[in-house]
């Protein structure tokens, strides 16, 4: 069955030829990939595969950067590197720091 | 850190043969774009050999590497419908095991 990423000769449109300036976000999330696989954490082949293990729809509704993140948490998840729950009370933390900025 | 050294897949083809992308349908993750599965071209340079990109991507070794080649295709051939000119090419890098003599 093809793959939903593996669009290669579907009708798509013209191709959008605009560059944008990259936010802060995603010049660290290329930044955290650079050194995770330096350090041999996670390769780029296991980014490519859980970028493909998306689904359809995130795949289409996220941007380029969102499914790098969302994929690299895949992959360090499976290696045993960060645990689920250690990923969601960090995440909640920061929701958290980000509602009360403190004094 | 130092790799298992493990000798790479016999070299199978050549610059200038044809070959055939094979047909197949794995589940995982492939490499070879499903446009071109089926189609036949010519080798146009070995790129080397690699670990198998297919294994990398759930954190085995891909071992033996895997020859890679360039394949070239014409434009008419891959696409019924193509408008552009007649000797109009794809070049596609494709791992051998992906490949039969054509």
């Amino acid at each position: 069955m093809r793959s939903h990423h593996d669009m290669g000769g579907k009708p798509a449109g013209p191709v959008q030829r605009s560059e944008h300036d990259y936010a802060f976000w995603e010049k660290r999330v290329d930044a955290l990939l650079v050194l995770l696989t330096r350090k041999q954490r996670m390769n780029v082949d296991e980014l490519r595969r859980n970028v493909e293990s998306l689904g359809a729809d995130a795949y289409d509704r996220l941007s380029y950067c969102d499914r790098w993140i969302q994929s690299i948490a895949q992959s360090l998840i499976q290696r045993g590197v960060i645990s689920v729950d250690e990923l969601g009370r960090k995440m909640a933390e920061i929701e958290q720091r980000a509602r009360d900025p403190g004094p | 850190m130092s790799t298992p050294r493990m000798n790479p897949v016999a070299q199978r083809f050549q610059p200038g043969d044809s070959v055939r992308v094979r047909h197949a349908d794995p589940p995982g993750h492939v490499r070879t774009p499903w446009y071109i599965r089926g189609h036949t071209g010519v080798v146009e340079r070995v790129c080397g050999s690699y670990p198998n990109p297919e294994e990398l991507a759930y954190a085995h070794p891909g071992l033996p590497a895997q020859p890679l080649y360039r394949v070239r295709f014409l434009q008419r051939e891959v696409w019924p419908d193509y408008t552009g000119g007649a000797r109009d090419t794809v070049d596609i890098e494709i791992y051998q095991h992906w490949l039969d003599p054509a």
